[in-house]
């Protein structure tokens, strides 16, 4: 699944119109502890948080995930998205909780990281 | 012998800029063809080693080395130093501050994050002195 098709699967918006989001998306993780993503994250992950500041940027790229999805309305910070967009990383938003995203995940296939 | 040098001066508090020098570290060795899996291991790795200095030292450097073998990242800081390095060492132990929590980091993942990702590591800590971090990546 590319970014692109789980936008319209959850029903979120691009907040990044500048990124990619035909990237593939390799495995999905609800998380908003920074400290675990860095332990669990992976390439082409998608990755859904409450967390809006400018460090979900850096982890996200550093990992070389796929999009960052804010859940449940909450807005990024402008520096998130002034680097997201210097960065190239797709950020989706939308009203959805977590567990509404990753149910909807889950049933399309995309599976948790292997570890 | 080295055959790239870089080191970047990483200071207290400063989390806006949290990655930056991961970064540049990422972006020098995916220029010199370095295999992606090492480099992200590197980047998890240096990107933890930079919060660490960012959270918990006075202000430090954070020097990346490569030479054919390896590359070599050192964490090296001005204090305050570790009291009890095994402690430091385990999965959830954290003496991170609360600005630091709020941010979703301080969940005591960093140390053992670096050495899980590092082929060698290697951590030396003096109370009132600081402490030193070197990791090694193997590129053969």
């Amino acid at each position: 699944m590319t970014v692109r098709q789980l936008m319209d699967l959850i029903g979120a918006r691009s907040l990044n119109d500048s990124a990619p989001l035909d990237a593939e998306i390799t495995c999905g993780y609800t998380c908003d502890l920074l400290s675990w993503v860095l332990a669990h994250g992976k390439q082409g992950m998608a990755w859904c948080t409450v967390q809006t500041h400018v460090n979900v940027i850096a982890v996200a790229v550093l990992m070389e995930m796929a999009c960052v999805i804010l859940v449940e309305g909450v807005e990024a910070e402008p520096a998130s998205l002034k680097k997201a967009q210097d960065e190239d990383m797709p950020v989706l938003a939308t009203a959805k909780t977590a567990y509404e995203v990753s149910v909807l995940m889950g049933q399309a296939g995309v599976l948790p990281p292997a570890e | 012998m080295s055959l790239l040098t870089n080191t970047y001066d990483v200071h207290k508090g400063e989390f806006e800029t949290a990655g930056d020098a991961s970064a540049s570290i990422k972006r020098k060795l995916k220029q010199l063809g370095v295999d992606s899996a090492v480099l992200r291991r590197v980047a998890v790795a240096s990107y933890e080693a930079e919060l660490n200095l960012i959270i918990h030292s006075l202000g430090g450097q954070l020097t990346m080395e490569m030479n054919p073998e390896h590359i070599v990242l050192i964490s090296k800081d001005v204090g305050p130093g570790i009291a009890d390095i095994d402690k430091a060492m385990q999965e959830g132990f954290s003496t991170a501050s609360e600005e630091a929590r709020v941010l979703g980091f301080g969940a005591g993942m960093g140390l053992p994050n670096m050495r899980r990702n590092a082929d060698g590591f290697a951590i030396e800590s003096q109370p009132g002195i600081g402490t030193t971090i070197q990791m090694e990546f193997r590129l053969k």
